[in-house]
């Protein structure tokens, strides 16, 4: 166990079931029902006896709910996002009570396509329902109630993490009091799309992907990897590449003139993909990647147009961008800027000068630590003098 | 004679033309405050006034004290506009001593207007008899405490008498509302002679369309 100083230290993710007589369902933004539902979660810090400290973190695509600490004494990595979560940090447990749940439709605690459908005995696979990153939050918000939580001192996460946050400030405006969008956008645009769309056509194109009905058998192991890497490429940015891996080869220093992974850029991918196999279900990347491309809060909540949805929040806003993150570009945080300004909203907004592109958001820790932590101290802690007014 | 137009202001983070401004703004409107700095005039506006106020400064750690008081605000170079924002977003727009330190001071100005009904800047006046002086007998450039900088370190780079601002203000449909010049330890308007005379001053202007004329 490294830092352990400054971790939360040892964790244990807990599971809360609800949904699970058939008036009880979960209504999806699809219009089908849904039940039951397992939430997989971990909780750090202390509620306090107002409630009032609580601060909901949301995972990426490929996250769970292990975000800080260590679930034994002998792990070698911590929670995702121990940089940000533990004592003295941006989340500081000494201060707030923070909460992390795995996502619907994930496949690491909380129900999804891997999961057994309690009707058949078998798990769902295809027969899983078509999730939204509305119906993730529904989810949460569940959890939150059940934790005795009426109003979160803030919702945050990077990527879609960050779409979690800004929906839940939409879908639930007086539960939220700050939401801290991380490299994210109000709707994917056409080129993420793509991307999410190729890295499902590998998975579904692997023989062994079988209509969604692999399990007990071989995975689509290749098809899942592809589509990590695919991944992987779009988190980096060419000058992270560059500086990384440049044209290194990855043992002699002569071509071998054959196909085998050569270059140092080609056997990082190589070890991305493999090791991502071992703990992703290639089915919950399918789910995951279609509720981010449906991602759109202008269409949902504002007829088009961005401004007249983000008049519903309530939430005083922070959003971060990075300079070099072209998969979810700056643009596009700008836009949502814009939109909240001329909804008249309390929101702040920092682009980051980060050549790490999309992946930033996990390693500029130092900076968004300042702001994040400067930021949830004045909600907090301030007067709110002007809270009435936004 | 020109008693009835002299005022006290309030300093503000030891400024007086941060006073001067904050006299200007009614109360329960919106402001947008460029180059912000930590944010104390739109704190001392929030607390008094009861105004929504929103900040942009290129500072980081001074984006992080805006934060700190819980002002909104946006890590942004004025040099690269304002395009963002939409027409009549806000009540005021303020510029204080920033001006002269801009690439486009003209753009940001009817840049400012466009998206605020009122603009209102704050600018040190290099017409200030002193300075010419200054040069005209010590031969360099005038180091005062309006302009404390050398010339190789100055970010100064549109330095601009109240003359030259009015002239600048008549030629792109600008109406001037109000004008404050700083004499020794206050500010007041309509004093003869303020071009040369103020170290400093204060205007309110609004586009001449939106005025209504």
């Amino acid at each position: 166990m490294e830092s352990a100083q400054n971790s939360v230290g040892l964790v244990k993710t807990e599971y809360f079931t609800f949904a699970e007589e058939e008036e009880d369902h979960l209504v999806l933004d699809s219009g089908k029902n849904f039940g039951p539902v397992t939430v997989a979660y971990e909780t750090y810090g202390t509620l306090n006896p107002e409630r009032d400290n609580a601060i909901l973190v949301c995972h990426a695509l490929s996250g769970d709910a292990h975000a800080a600490g260590f679930h034994a004494d002998n792990d070698r990595k911590p929670g995702w996002w121990e940089d940000m979560i533990g004592p003295g940090k941006a989340f500081d447990t000494n201060m707030y009570f923070v909460i992390c749940s795995n996502v619907l439709g994930g496949c690491v605690g909380t129900t999804g396509p891997s999961s057994i459908n309690p009707r058949t005995g078998k798990p769902y696979g295809m027969e899983f329902p078509v999730v939204t990153i509305g119906d993730m939050v529904k989810v949460q918000k569940k959890l939150v109630d059940r934790l005795g939580i009426e109003k979160l001192l803030a919702v945050t996460g990077g990527s879609m993490g960050g779409m979690q946050a800004l929906e839940w400030s939409l879908r639930f405006p007086n539960s939220v009091r700050s939401a801290i969008i991380i490299a994210s956008t109000a709707c994917l645009s056409a080129q993420s799309i793509a991307f999410d769309a190729v890295g499902r056509n590998a998975i579904t194109s692997d023989p062994n992907w079988q209509g969604g009905d692999y399990y007990g058998g071989e995975i689509p192991a290749r098809g899942l990897s592809i589509a990590r890497m695919i991944g992987h490429i779009t988190y980096l940015s060419d000058r992270s590449m560059h500086e990384k891996f440049g044209r290194k080869l990855q043992s002699s220093g002569k071509f071998n003139f054959d196909f085998s992974s050569e270059f140092q850029v080609e056997s990082y991918l190589d070890y991305q993909g493999t090791k991502f196999v071992e703990r992703f279900d290639a089915n919950s990347y399918l789910y995951v990647t279609k509720a981010m491309d449906y991602f759109d809060v202008a269409g949902y909540y504002g007829e088009g147009v961005l401004e007249k949805a983000l008049d519903l929040v309530k939430a005083r806003i922070i959003i971060l961008s990075f300079t070099s993150d072209w998969l979810f570009p700056p643009y596009q945080s700008e836009e949502m800027l814009d939109a909240f300004v001329q909804a008249g909203k309390d929101v702040s907004y920092v682009n980051i000068d980060s050549p790490y592109g999309h992946d930033a958001f996990l390693l500029e820790y130092e900076l968004e630590t300042k702001l994040i932590g400067t930021f949830l101290y004045a909600t907090y802690n301030n007067e709110m003098f002007w809270e009435e007014k936004w | 004679m020109v008693k009835n137009h002299v005022k006290k202001f309030v300093t503000i983070d030891d400024r007086l033309d941060l006073g001067v401004i904050a006299s200007l703004i009614d109360d329960d409107t919106w402001v947008l405050d460029l180059g912000c700095g930590s944010g104390a005039l739109l704190e001392y506006l929030i607390k008094t006034k009861d105004v929504k106020g929103m900040g942009i400064d290129i500072n980081i750690e001074k984006t992080i004290l805006c934060m700190k008081k819980g002002i909104p605000v946006v890590y942004q170079d004025l040099n690269e506009g304002l395009t963002n924002f939409k027409e009549d977003t806000f009540d005021y727009c303020v510029l204080s001593q920033t001006l002269q330190v801009v690439q486009h001071p003209d753009e940001l100005i009817l840049d400012m207007l466009r998206i605020a009904k009122y603009g209102i800047v704050s600018f040190p006046n290099f017409g200030y008899y002193r300075l010419p002086l200054k040069l005209f007998f010590r031969g360099r450039m005038p180091v005062s405490k309006e302009f404390p900088y050398d010339w190789d370190n100055t970010p100064n780079i549109h330095l601009v008498t109240i003359k030259d601002f009015r002239e600048f203000c008549k030629k792109n449909g600008i109406l001037i509302l109000k004008e404050y010049h700083n004499y020794g330890e206050n500010y007041s308007s309509g004093h003869f002679l303020n071009n040369k005379r103020s170290k400093n001053c204060v205007m309110m202007i609004t586009l001449e369309r939106k005025s209504g004329k």
